[in-house]
């Protein structure tokens, strides 16, 4: 059956990554999100590679205009319907320690944004009886930790959101994978210190297409930090508030 | 975000640079620093042409996709940062390949054209640069195209990143017919069999490599390859290997090396041999194990390569006895015949044979490199700018004549120095005499 992909932060390394495989398998591609000259070129890429479509549309998580004509275009495709959400945005807590307005926008970019999106897309995955959402979220969404609790939250919300979907959309053949990758060698983590098992994106992007294939529910990628997070959750909190990790 | 501090190396890893790097994964990130440091690529040379230890450098190897690729022309445009390994394997399935091919695929399309790279098929197609319709390059805030034949062109090309910032290349492809090359591989018993036979082969692929252990008669011998691509399926490549962790200084020492390559003699039947082998284990045979450079330990190593011209071939002779008595020498070790092809006024190709060996970084090497550079400088040879750590600045212009006229295109494109490399500095390259 044909498959057609929605890319939510189609600039991020991890979804060029994750395009460049679904390229390679032949699959449609609409890549969504703010930079547009520079999807131009990761669709061109996409192209060559073998994608049998690759289409740039603009998509700003805090603008809700941008969300419908996505849905409509996905819409005009045969066949089964995906979406790959890989949108988020990690400002220093110390910004918003400073400046705790901006809280709303991370919760807008990474967890309420995307889950309009996928809320509007569910149906018609539920009306084509198919369909796997990829959600991306965090090892962070695992436990506040002080260094990051603001974005940690808005994933935990998106976690909780994606597992709900997961719920909903199983009963109509369609399936939802939660991707919670650890350290990722992206511009998010570029300059960032006391970075540690810093994973390729291609490692997260092959990781995430087995687990598309064998419809898994949940993952961690790479695979050690399940375990890692497993440590971490069980932790019991008079101990845990006094770490810093 | 943008600048992560730190220290890196070249692929040699015995020059050390500390400074701010940024890896722009867009366009528009490029171009918020752009201006402020020179490009680089993955890294592969050896040395300090990859460095710049007084200021900042700017990573390309993200910006990395094929805009467009025309099968029927055989032209592919890229970003600068795709590797040419990873635009083989695309390519190869569908006919095409790049023309030009360094021995290691991790070197990015942006490295190969600022050092003007070449092949084991120098001979027959010349170098990387020659294979560029045109260039997009930054600088001064600005994208300028820059196309095949123009001094601008000529200056970028081998230009070691002095005029911006290429950010696209257009390049013409070579047709390949299928993923397989059969390769012939004979014994050289000397140094003059493996000039007469390297001289003699009428093969687009040719590559020797040579037991740089071996002195008095021996002096020379080694395995010469001669390849063509062919239509036929390779074996499967063996599973990547890596080398996990820095080896202890004795791991390549002189017997170690000496029982390596007689080793790697005698795999050759004394009738040679011809195999089917893939298109990454004929031109890229060292990248199936990963960090090979740990072999020499935390000091690293150096390599040393220059090209004499032809009627000097002894010159090379009189090098390998002066290495094979200096304890010093590793497995590799490389001949190839080079032609005229040079596609920029800095490019290290010129008529003649290429040399290139490998030294661990101990106290000694730095004498016996210095002693090979003056061997080459005293016969009209030129060593290679993306191995060399040693070269004296005032060596640079008889080895590279068209140097003051690159000097000054140069300085045009970055008036303010912004884009010199630990390189550039040391060999004074911007200062026009
Ligand atoms: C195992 C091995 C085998 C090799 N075999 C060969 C061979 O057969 N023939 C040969 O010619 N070379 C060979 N080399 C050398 C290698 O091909 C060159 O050093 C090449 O330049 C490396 O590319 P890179 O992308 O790593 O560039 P780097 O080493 O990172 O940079 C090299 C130079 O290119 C400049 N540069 C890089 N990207 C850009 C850009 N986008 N815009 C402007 N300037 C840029 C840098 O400023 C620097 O001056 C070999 C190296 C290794 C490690």
């Amino acid at each position: 059956m044909q498959q057609t992909w929605l890319i939510l932060g189609a600039t991020s390394s991890m979804a060029r990554a994750f395009i460049r495989k679904l390229a390679h398998q032949g699959d449609g591609i609409i890549l969504a999100g703010r930079d547009t000259d520079d999807m131009a070129a990761t669709a061109r890429d996409a192209r060559v590679r073998g994608a049998r479509l690759a289409e740039v549309m603009r998509f700003d998580a805090r603008d809700a205009d941008t969300f419908a004509p996505l849905i409509d275009r996905m819409a005009r495709e045969e066949g089964t319907l995906n979406a790959a959400v890989f949108v988020g945005s990690m400002p220093p807590q110390s910004d918003l320690d400073a400046a705790p307005d901006g809280i709303d926008g991370v919760i807008r970019d990474s967890f309420t944004g995307p889950s309009h999106v996928l809320h509007l897309l569910a149906a018609e995955l539920e009306q084509r009886g198919s369909g796997t959402i990829v959600g991306v979220g965090s090892v962070a969404g695992d436990r506040g930790r002080v260094g990051n609790y603001v974005y940690g939250a808005a994933k935990a919300g998106f976690h909780t959101y994606l597992s709900g979907l997961r719920n909903r959309l199983t009963r109509a053949g369609g399936h939802v994978v939660t991707v919670k990758p650890g350290f990722v060698d992206t511009a998010m983590t570029w300059d960032v210190e006391g970075m540690f098992l810093v994973a390729p994106p291609e490692k997260v992007a092959d990781d995430i297409l087995r687990a598309v294939e064998k419809r898994k529910n949940i993952i961690y990628t790479p695979g050690f930090w399940r375990l890692i997070m497993t440590i971490i959750r069980l932790v019991p909190e008079p101990i845990f508030k006094k770490l810093s990790i | 975000m943008t600048w992560r501090s730190g220290s890196y190396t070249g692929w040699g890893r015995a020059l050390v640079a500390d400074g701010p790097m940024a890896r722009p994964e867009r366009l528009s990130a490029l171009h918020k620093v752009a201006g402020q440091a020179p490009a680089i690529g993955n890294r592969r040379s050896y040395a300090d042409a990859c460095l710049n230890d007084d200021g900042s450098v700017i990573d390309m190897t993200r910006l990395d996709r094929i805009i467009d690729f025309d099968p029927n022309a055989g032209t592919v445009t890229v970003e600068a940062g795709v590797t040419l390994g990873d635009l083989t394997t695309l390519l190869a399935p569908r006919g095409w390949m790049p023309a030009v091919l360094p021995g290691t695929g991790h070197a990015t399309v942006g490295g190969a054209i600022a050092m003007d790279v070449h092949g084991k098929n120098h001979v027959s197609v010349g170098s990387f640069g020659q294979q560029v319709r045109s260039l997009t390059v930054l600088r001064n805030g600005q994208s300028e195209v820059e196309t095949a034949g123009s001094d601008e062109f000529r200056a970028s090309v081998g230009g070691l990143g002095q005029t911006g910032i290429i950010t696209q290349a257009t390049l013409s492809l070579a047709p390949c017919p299928g993923t397989g090359v059969r390769v012939r591989e004979r014994r050289m018993d000397s140094f003059d069999e493996h000039i007469a036979q390297l001289e003699a082969s009428t093969s687009p692929f040719v590559v020797g490599w040579i037991d740089a252990t071996a002195t008095g008669d021996a002096t020379g011998r080694g395995i010469m390859e001669e390849a063509e691509l062919v239509d036929r399926t390779p074996p499967p490549d063996k599973k990547a290997k890596s080398v996990p962790f820095d080896a202890p200084h004795a791991a390549l020492s002189g017997p170690v090396v000496r029982a390596f390559n007689a080793a790697y003699l005698r795999r050759v039947p004394a009738m040679g041999r011809t195999r089917i082998r893939s298109i990454d284990d004929f031109f890229f045979p060292l990248d199936r194990i990963a960090n090979w450079n740990r072999l020499y330990g935390k000091r690293g190593f150096h390599q040393f390569q220059c090209v004499v011209p032809t009627a000097e071939a002894d010159a090379l002779k009189d090098m390998l006895e002066f290495i094979g008595t200096s304890g010093l020498a590793s497995p590799l070790v490389v001949l190839k015949k080079l032609g005229e092809g040079r596609g920029g006024m800095m490019s290290f190709p010129m008529e003649g044979y290429t040399l290139a060996v490998d030294f661990p970084a101990r106290a000694k090497a730095a004498d016996v490199i210095k002693r090979l550079n003056q061997m080459t400088a005293d016969v009209g040879g030129r060593v290679y700018l993306a191995k060399d750590a040693f070269l004296e600045p005032d060596q640079v212009a008889s080895m590279y004549p068209d140097h003051a006229a690159w000097a000054k295109i140069a300085a045009k494109s970055d008036p303010e120095g912004a884009l010199m490399t630990a390189l550039v500095r040391r060999l004074k390259l911007r200062e026009v005499a």
